[in-house]
């Protein structure tokens, strides 16, 4: 055959002809989990300019750098102060075993910063091994009870994620075990589809008044989130704020998910790195930085993603897919009793291998990690994966400090924008700072 | 903060031979004055009622509370009075605005008068009763409270509704009982039509049964075999490609 005959088609390529014949096949959408495959202007597009001459470093061994990082000033009575600025974003008991649920906490817990419920409620594991815990308030409302909202340390009031923006959650039949059927009032096995609006309010004005009365149900004492996933992210955190938000949580489409279809994780929503800028420009526009905290999601995955996350204005990140993979999520073996075990087979009878997986919907997770198996949640010991995850967490806050040191701060929080710079057109327009080794950001007028 | 101190109280002899009422105006106290005795002082006072005066469509009236108080609002509430009850008995004698009840655990919400959308959106547990007409999307994701509707419900009630029961006594508008789980809907008046998954199905003598008891637990004497039964056919409890409209 000549080079001719096997020339692949740009349009229908191997990857579209797959699809399209999986389609036919099924007449449905394919679900799938994590997030987004394809590659978008991301924080690897951005670098830092760290001290020289016109800017004096800190000494990386001998001079301090505070992470301290505050969550919830504006209107809370007890707001949240965490170690680092480093958080563990919302993923239900459901989506993760309760085992995983209680690593995550303890780890947490350890390095003094805060983890998060999802749309299944607080496991009892969960809230004792989390010193500071985030209650999720979702359109589903599963598991959503006054005594927990009351024994949380914070609300996140979540009207979208990254991952599917303007999408419901979604746990198929296979991971909704008794337990989970239990505690979200459903039949065990079903398919579950949650709502994509919240029950009892519609838009932001409705929204002021939710806020307050989950403020007057906990006598204002905790500080209340508002999540959204990034799209029109400009108004929507401007519209957060309106309504009483101490802190806002923006996810951009690097967001993971335990399961949604394929073309909402794909096409649906913008870039961290584009969601990041608008959001830091809502609250300039408003004058609110240092009031309403922003935290952003999405892809974060080293201390160089959290340094620039910084430096373009966040005031602390949270990471969903890392913590999985630090869990041990697509790697070819898990632990038992301190003895590495093959996971490859399991990987391949569900047609796929260590780092491609992304098949957390099917509840067959090889690792123990994203399952209700009986068998297989017991992949992931609590003791090795809270060790795990405080190791990853302590690494990227060790980069995040080395980088600040170097562009000479004392405190995280002090790395700006001006720090930055960016090494392609499209991250510079979208994060809006300098094309590297010029002075031009895109759509500026005189830059 | 609020300075209870200040907050006027007196007894009265209409809760009862001996009982302490306290009073509370919101034309003159504050909504946190209220909603904060009724979270940390009202159980150690051993009030017996607390009754609230010109609420004036006040939002988050009696909302959060965590034990078994008998709270009278003598006038119009607004959003999300008596919001995530647990335990307490509270009557609007007015109507109440939107999520009345909403997220109730256990209790009691008597609302007098006509009660807005999302009427016990997502309560788990507990008795909603309205005596008059509820608005759109009435016990939307109901998790197993009950509730009992003297007049109609609005479009869309019941949508997705997981567990419980919800009794219309009147009629129902479109898409009642939209993508139901477990949860129960007897309807006695015209329902104008049923949601995706929902049907009607066979009244059984359990259900007379229930639906007798909910009545007189509402006050209402409605004979129940004037009611008809919706419930989920359950088709839509997995995917498949055949209602692909349908998620």
């Amino acid at each position: 055959m000549s080079g001719r005959d096997l020339e692949e088609s740009a349009g229908f390529d191997r990857h579209t002809i797959d699809y399209i014949q999986r389609a036919a096949a099924s007449g449905l959408y394919e679900i799938r989990g994590l997030g987004a495959k394809r590659r978008v202007p991301n924080f690897d597009d951005l670098l830092f300019l760290a001290a020289s001459l016109s800017r004096y470093p800190l000494e990386g061994y001998r001079e301090r750098c505070s992470t301290k990082t505050l969550l919830g000033t504006r209107f809370a009575s007890k707001p949240i102060e965490l170690a680092i600025p480093i958080t563990v974003a919302g993923m239900s008991f459901g989506a993760l075993s309760a085992r995983v649920k209680e690593a995550v906490g303890r780890a947490a817990t350890d390095l003094g910063t805060s983890t998060t419920t999802g749309d299944g409620g607080m496991t009892s594991e969960e809230r004792a091994a989390s010193k500071t815990l985030v209650y999720q308030c979702l359109p589903s409302r599963y598991g959503f009870n006054p005594d927990d909202v009351r024994r949380a340390d914070a609300i996140e009031i979540v009207i979208g994620q990254g991952a599917k923006p303007g999408g419901g959650g979604m746990l198929l039949g296979q991971k909704v075990n008794p337990r989970v059927a239990r505690m979200r009032t459903l039949p065990e096995g079903v398919d579950q589809r949650s709502a994509s609006r919240h029950p009892d309010w519609t838009g932001p004005d409705d929204l002021v008044i939710k806020i307050k009365e989950l403020r007057e149900i906990t006598d204002w004492e905790k500080p209340i989130y508002v999540k959204v996933g990034a799209t029109r992210t400009f108004n929507d955190v401007k519209l957060a704020v309106h309504a009483g938000a101490d802190v806002v949580v923006v996810d951009g489409m690097q967001g993971g998910t335990a399961a949604t279809q394929t073309v909402f994780i794909e096409h649906v929503g913008i870039p961290t790195l584009a969601a990041l800028r608008q959001a830091v420009d809502a609250l300039d526009d408003l004058n609110m930085r240092g009031i309403v905290q922003l935290v952003i999601s999405g892809g974060i995955r080293s201390g160089a993603d959290v340094a620039k996350a910084l430096a373009m204005g966040a005031d602390a990140v949270a990471i969903g897919q890392g913590v999985l993979v630090a869990l041990g999520c697509n790697s070819d073996s898990y632990i038992r009793n301190g003895l590495h075990v093959s996971a490859r087979e399991d990987y391949a009878a569900l047609g796929t291998a260590p780092g491609f997986c992304h098949h957390c919907h099917t509840g067959k997770c090889p690792v123990g990690v994203t399952t209700q198996d009986p068998e297989r949640e017991l992949r992931l010991e609590p003791d090795v994966g809270a060790k795990r995850l405080k190791n990853y967490l302590k690494t990227v806050n060790m980069e995040l400090t080395t980088v600040a040191r170097a562009c000479g701060k004392q405190d995280v929080h002090h790395l700006e924008k001006e720090d930055l710079v960016a090494l392609t057109v499209e991250a510079a327009a979208m994060a809006g700072v300098p094309l590297a080794g010029t002075s031009w950001i895109p759509g500026r007028a005189g830059s | 903060m609020a300075n209870l101190n200040q907050i006027a109280e007196r007894t009265s002899s209409a809760a009862g031979a001996g009982a302490h009422v306290r009073e509370f105006d919101l034309a003159r106290d504050t909504l946190r004055q209220l909603n904060l005795y009724l979270h940390t002082e009202a159980v150690k006072d051993g009030v017996g009622q607390i009754r609230v005066h010109n609420p004036d469509g006040a939002h988050s009236i009696a909302c959060g509370l965590n034990a078994e108080l008998d709270v009278q609002i003598h006038g119009h509430a607004g959003y999300y009075v008596a919001g995530m009850n647990k335990h307490a008995w509270v009557t609007v004698h007015g109507n109440a605005g939107p999520g009345a009840a909403e997220n109730m655990m256990s209790g009691r919400v008597h609302v007098k008068g006509f009660a807005s959308t999302a009427a016990g959106a997502s309560a788990h547990g507990g008795l909603l009763i309205i005596d008059g007409d509820a608005s759109l999307r009435c016990g939307i994701s109901l998790k197993g409270a009950d509730i009992v509707v003297g007049g109609s419900v609005g479009s869309f009630s019941a949508f997705m509704a997981q567990a419980g029961r919800i009794v219309i006594c009147g009629d129902a508008e479109d898409a009642l009982g939209d993508s139901l789980y477990e949860a129960v809907i007897y309807v006695r008046g015209k329902v104008r039509s049923l949601g995706a998954d929902a049907r009607f199905e066979p009244m059984t003598d359990s259900d007379r049964a229930a639906l007798k008891g909910l009545l007189t637990a509402a006050g209402r004497g409605d004979d129940p075999a004037d009611f008809k039964r919706v419930a989920s056919a359950k088709s839509l409890y997995h995917w498949h490609a055949d209602a692909d409209q349908e998620y």
